[in-house]
Order: structure tokens, then sequence, then C-alpha cells
């Protein structure tokens, strides 16, 4: 084989690895995105059905309850203009509280009540998530513009 | 008066840097000796500096000195010594001071080890350093100055954040940094080389035990932060692809393919302007690692609108820095040539194939970083990018370098024959398919992924094997083997080890994700739940009184078949300062599996949810960093490098008798 051949073989090789691999990542990347919803946006159905989701807004003061087995929770998400149940197996993160911000990733069912398999609030008390925060902003303006 | 000492020797180590970064590379650049000698001093001088400062504000957290604004942010009289001294790198000032002074202490050990090289590399290495230093001290002192005052000073601090008050933390921070910044000195050698067009085998050389330390170094930090996220954030989770976690991640994984193109660069001279290319590429995500970690941008894009000056300093400084690099890189690459040509089948080529793996994986968690930042600033909406997206790329991009790693060590350089690989690996190939196909049914269940992951590490575990028998093939007596053994360089059995650790850490990641399990029950005294073939009981629930913080501590007895295994008590704790509770798990740590008891909320006063986990072989996922940072140290404490210092030092005469001794 002589050299230039060789480099071709080379070229080639890497070049066909290379489109594989960049194929597979972006494919990989936009099946995997997790977009992020305001409880308003959920509310005008602006949200997929059977698709994984972000919710973010407050906890609304008096809705954490447990469930009879125990270790299921059911809360009420709220941007302060809507609201949505959101029902959660598992242990509740360090610094969920009522009445503070939270983010939330699942799927929406049929019967209108998010059901997460994370629940994020994190890092310190007066922390707000930046996701939640914005939920509530966006509710606040679009309250001003009416 | 102890801040202002600190204060001022920050401002005399900027004016040193400057002239650090300036003089030895004019003078190099005009062959003037006397310049060029000024780098070494200065890189002293800067170093003692930056200790006086670090230590200034050590001070400052040990004495309470709340009149020094970071500290009151940072620290509280109720805090124990430990974590006051260590509270000086828990925000973002004392963390740019510690990166800085780290950087100031690889500044000196260059001055110390390299007395081998000539002048005008030292004094380009040094200066190239001395520009970054200038750099980050220019950023504390305009942005970020740890020693701002506070006055009146208010009677208490606000404490330090209580998921820091941890031993893990203690030494996370600074192990990271010491790889970050390390790197800086791969980064000046590859300047270096481009400012004097000298890059040969000599120079891959000199900065090859650079860069295996500083990779060492983040191996340890990225396994230690790893381990405090298990234990500390309360779940069990050791990776969450989170962005923090990532920023330390990519340049580990260019550093990774950096330290096997310089082995290349060294061996063959091949490889030579892409090694410089991914010298520049570990340095420069090693900073977007600090910036992305440390400026808060993470929280939120639009914390840089907090402190504009910040924000904008850093995406200067990053610009600067990376963009000169690479303009010089595209306008010197050139004069450096590409090196001997290789073999489609050779020991290059599949490093060469693994270097491409390893960078594409460094792209595609750069993507996932930084896509969903990137689209908030425009304000395109909000995304985010799970764990998902990352084990789909992740998986088919490590299957394939795993494998190479086992054909590498064995394949010749410049020209390997196919035929002959596969003889010598037909057996190691034979038992790696056998045991990920039937191992997984030992185990209880059988997945694709399982099946995977134990057939990698067997691969790399047997590959190894064949890679030892081959080195002793021509060995004919027990003797011979052992002299054989003994005259194998340290590097090579720092390449053998730190293989292995791949290995432990895939036996661990796929045990571990493959056969925990874990149960959310509610319990109160008296009752038990079972896990795995462990029973965990509720012995009973006490309240406890910690230095600065009151817990609700459960008790809880495990047994098997009736034995008793241990006690474990997680708590609930909750930090008097700033009122913030934190979950402090319990576990029963053994070699192939942990016991991991979490308090989680009260039903009422006398029931609570527990988590229960039975984690199989978790602790191989540390121990596998650890036997690939004991790698990284042992092929930087190659004979060749200390020898090649040692004969330039003896002089000239005497590298004659060296050379005809070889």
């Amino acid at each position: 084989m002589k050299p230039r051949h060789r480099r071709l073989i080379l070229v080639a090789a890497g070049l066909a690895a290379l489109s594989i691999t960049a194929a597979l990542v972006l494919n990989a990347f936009r099946s995997n995105l997790v977009f992020f919803f305001t409880p308003t946006q959920v509310a005008d159905r602006e949200a997929p059905v059977n698709k994984t989701f972000r919710i973010g807004g407050l906890v609304e003061k008096g809705s954490l309850k447990h469930l009879p087995d125990g270790v299921t929770v059911q809360f009420v998400v709220t941007d302060t203009a809507k609201s949505i149940p959101v029902r959660y197996k598992g242990i509740l993160p360090d610094l969920f509280s009522e009445g503070k911000g939270v983010v939330a990733q699942g799927r929406l069912e049929p019967d209108g009540v998010f059901v997460a398999h994370q629940v994020l609030a994190k890092h310190d008390a007066n922390y707000m998530p930046p996701d939640a925060a914005a939920a509530l902003k966006a509710a606040h303006s679009a309250r001003l513009a009416q | 008066m102890i801040p202002e000492i600190g204060q001022f020797a920050l401002s005399l180590a900027l004016a040193v840097a400057l002239a650090q970064a300036i003089l030895p590379l004019a003078g190099a650049a005009r062959g003037d000796a006397a310049w060029m000698a000024i780098a070494r001093p200065a890189a002293r001088v800067q170093f003692a500096l930056l200790a006086l400062a670090f230590a200034c504000l050590t001070y400052s957290f040990v004495a309470n000195d709340f009149s020094v604004a970071y500290v009151a942010e940072h620290s509280n009289t109720s805090l124990p010594l430990v974590y006051r001294i260590t509270g000086v790198w828990g925000g973002h000032e004392g963390s740019m001071l510690l990166w800085t002074t780290l950087l100031a202490a690889w500044m000196f050990a260059v001055t110390l080890f390299s007395g081998h090289l000539p002048e005008d590399m030292v004094a380009r290495v040094l200066g190239v350093m001395g520009i970054v230093s200038a750099g980050f001290l220019a950023f504390i002192l305009f942005t970020s100055d740890p020693f701002t005052r506070l006055l009146p000073a208010p009677p208490n601090g606000r404490d330090l954040n209580p998921l820091l008050q941890d031993p893990g933390m203690v030494a996370h921070p600074p192990m990271l940094y010491m790889g970050y910044v390390g790197f800086s000195v791969a980064f000046a050698f590859a300047i270096a080389a481009l400012l004097s067009g000298r890059l040969d085998a000599a120079w891959a050389r000199w900065s090859r035990p650079w860069t295996l330390v500083a990779w060492m170094f983040l191996t340890l930090g990225i396994a230690l932060g790893s381990a405090w996220a298990y234990y500390v954030l309360g779940w069990g989770g050791w990776w969450f692809w989170d962005p923090v976690e990532n920023a330390s991640f990519m340049p580990w994984l260019v550093g990774t393919a950096l330290i096997h193109s310089l082995a290349v660069t060294e061996k063959r001279g091949s490889f030579r302007s892409w090694t410089v290319l991914l010298a520049i590429c570990a340095f420069a995500l090693s900073l977007l690692g600090t910036f992305l970690v440390r400026s808060g941008v993470l929280t939120s894009v639009h914390a840089f609108a907090v402190d504009p000056r910040r924000g904008v300093f850093i995406l200067i400084l990053f610009a600067a820095l990376v963009g000169s690099s690479l303009v010089l890189y595209a306008a010197r690459t050139a004069r450096i040539g590409l090196g001997g040509s290789f073999d489609v089948v050779s020991r290059e080529s599949s490093l060469l194939a693994n270097n491409v793996l390893l960078t594409v994986a460094a792209a595609s968690v750069l993507l996932g970083t930084l896509y969903p930042l990137a689209l908030d600033a425009l304000g395109a909406g909000k995304i985010s990018v799970g764990p998902p997206y990352f084990d789909a790329v992740f998986v088919p991009l490590m299957a394939p370098a795993v494998f190479l790693m086992g054909v590498g060590p064995l394949a010749r350089w410049k020209r390997a024959s196919l035929p002959e690989l596969a003889v010598l690996l037909r057996w190691a190939l034979a038992v790696s398919v056998a045991c990920g196909v039937l191992l997984p049914l030992v185990l209880g269940r059988w997945s694709p992924m399982i099946g995977l992951g134990l057939a990698l590490a067997v691969w790399v575990v047997a590959t190894s094997v064949v890679t030892l028998r081959e080195r002793l093939r021509h060995a004919s007596s027990a003797a011979s083997a052992w002299a054989r053994l003994r005259s194998t360089p340290r590097a090579w059995y720092g390449m053998f080890l730190a293989h292995l650790g791949i290995a432990v850490f895939i036996v661990g990641v796929t045990m571990d994700k493959g056969y925990e399990s874990q149960k959310d029950v509610r319990m109160q005294a008296g009752d038990t739940v079972e896990l795995s073939g462990y029973t965990f009981r509720m012995i009973g629930i006490s309240k406890v009184q910690g230095p600065n913080f009151t817990a609700t501590q459960a008790q809880i007895e495990i047994t098997r078949g009736g034995r008793p295994v241990a006690n474990l008590y997680p708590q609930r704790r909750i930090y008097t300062v700033q009122q913030m509770p934190m979950t402090d798990a319990a576990i029963n740590a053994g070699l192939f599996r942990h016991l991991y008891v979490t308090l989680g909320d009260p039903l009422n006063a006398t029931t609570w949810i527990v988590r229960v986990q039975v984690r199989p072989f978790v602790s191989w996922i540390w121990l596998g960093c650890l036997v690939m940072a004991i790698g990284g140290l042992l092929s930087a404490t190659d004979r060749r490098y200390r020898v090649a210092a040692a004969i330039r030092r003896a002089g000239a005469a005497e590298i004659a008798v060296a050379q005809a001794a070889r």
C-alpha cells in the first residue's frame, strides 16, 4: 500500500467514524431535551402529553398531603395565576417546603395530575430555583398586561 | 491590619506577575539572557506573596474577623476550626485566591524542577504562566477582592453552607484546582513550543510528567467530589451529569487524551500539532470549568447581571487567553510539522482513535452543558439536558475506547499485524465475552448493559495479563523474568495500573447500576424492612445536639439471616445559624457492598419515611479512580524524567559517559 492510499484510508475511516458519532450525539441530544413549562402554559395545554418536561413555581401553602401508602406525596405547584397538582413517590429534598420555590420533572397524566420522577429544591433556604422564579415572573407580568 | 497586609501582598504579586509575563518572554524573543533570568526569581517571589495573602485570609477566618466581608459571609463563631480553615475556599473570592495561589505553587515547582531545561524554554514557560497569573490576580483585585472590609463589623458571620461542612469538601476543591491549574503547565509548555518552534521528543518528555501529575490531581479531585455527592446529598447518587460536575469532567477527558497523545509525541514524534492543540484545549476547559462554577452563571445566566464587571472580566480573560493561543497555534502549527507516518493498524492509530473518542466525548459533554445556557441567555426558552442524554452518548463512545485500550499496548508502533494481534488476543476476547454472557446469569439478572460492562472490565484485565505475559515471553527462568520486570520502566507500570483502575471503575459502575436495590418505607420503632437479604429494624428515634446543629437521629439495626451486621444512625439536621435542614445519611461501607440508610420526613411524631439501599460494589467506583491516580503518579515519577534531569545538571562531560553507558 502506498503512503498516499494509507493516508486516504485513515482519513476516510476517521470521517466516517466522526459522522456516525455526530449523528449519534445529535440524535441523543434531540430526543433527551427536557423543556420547561409554567403552570399557566400547562393549563393552556401548551405542554406535551406523554413526554417528560419540567414545571416550576411555588408549592401552594397547605397543599402538601401524604397519601395512605406513606411514601407518595401530593402537592400543588402554582405560579400564582394557575396551579397544577403534582404527585411524587419518594423522599422530598431537604429544602422542600410549602410556600417555597420548586422545580419538578415528570409527565402529565391524562387526568391532569403531573407525576414527578424528580423534585428539585436545592442549595440554600433563600435560593429560588431560577426556573421557578421565571414562572412566577411570567405569571406576574401576564397579570399586569391584562 | 492583617487583611490589609494580604491585600498589599496581592497587589505586589500582580506587579511581579506582570514583570514575569513581559520580561522573560521578551528576553527569550531577543535572546537576552539577563531578561530571561528574571523568570525564576519572579515566580518564587510571586509564590511567597500569594502564600502570604492566603495565610492572611486563613488567619482572618481562624480569628473570626467578621470585619472582612468575605469572612462574615462564610463563617461563624460556632463553626468548628477545621471548617473555618476550609471556609477560605467556601465562596467565590476565596476559591479564586486558592486557584491563583496554587498556580503560583505550580510555577514554584517549575522553577525547582527545570534545571535541565534550556533557559529560553524556562523563560517562555514561566512567562506564559505569568500572563495567566496576572490575569487572575487582576480579576481578584478588581472584581473579587476577598479582603474587602465590612464596617461596622457584624457581631457574627452568616456561617458556611452546611453542605460544605464535610471532610470530603475539605480536600475536594484543592485537589480539583491542583488538577485544573496543573494543566496550565502543559499549556505553558505548548505555547512555549509554538513560540520557539521547538517541538520534539525532548519537549514531550519535559511536558509529560507535569501533565501526568495534573491529571492525577484532577482524577482525585473528581473522585472526591463524586464521593461527597454520594454521601452528603443523602440520596446515594454519585454522578448527576450536573453542569458543575461536567465542568470538571471535560478537562479530564481532554487531559486523558493529552497524556496519550504526549506519549506518541515522545516515542514516535507523531501527533505534534494535535498534542499542542489538546494542551491548549485542556487548559481552556479548565478555565471554562472554573468560570462556569464560580461566576454564578449556572444558578442563572442572569447572575452575570448582578455583577456585570465580574462576568465581563471573566469573558475577556477567557477570550484573550484562549483566543490568542489558538491564533498562535494557527500561525505556527505548519512550522511544527506532523511527525512520523504510521500504518492503519499500529499503536499510533489505536491511540489516535482513542484520542478522537475522548475528544468527541468531551465535545458532547460541552454541548449538553452549554446549549441550555446559551438558549436561556438568548431568551429562546428554558430547557435542560438530563442524564439520559449523557448515558445514551457515553456508552457507545466509551465502549470502543475501552476495547482499544486492550489492543493499543500490544500493537507495535508504526506497523502492527492484524492476524498477529488476533492470535495474541483471542483468549482474552473469548474470556471476556464468556464472562459478559455468563457472569450476570450467576449474579441473578442479565441485561445488555450489565453484560457489556462486565465483558469490558474482564477484557481490560485479560488484555493486561496478555501484555504482561508478552513482556516476559523471552524470559527463560524465574530469575530472568524477575530481572525483566525490574528493568521495565515505571511508566509502563503506571499505564498498566491506570488501565486496571478503569476496569475496577467499570465493575463498580456496572454492578451498582445493575444490582442496586432501594426501598422507601414508613417506619416506626420496631418496624422492619427486608432488602436483598438484609433486615433493617428501626430501634428508635432520639434528639442529638451537634456543635452547630440539632438533629433527629434514628437507630437502625441491620441483620442478615439473624446475624447482626451493623447499627446505623441516620440524622436529619437543622443547622442553627441559617436554620437550614440537611439529611445526614448513614452508611455501612464494605468492599463489596454499601448499606445506605436515609431518614426522610416525619409523617407524625413517631413515624418516619426511611430510605434503605443496598449498593453492591459501589466503592469500586472511587477505588478505580484511586488506582488510576496511583498509576498516573507512577508514570510521572519514571526514571527517564529524573535521569534526563540529572544528566543535564551533571554537565557535558558526563553526558558523553551516560550516553556511552546507554
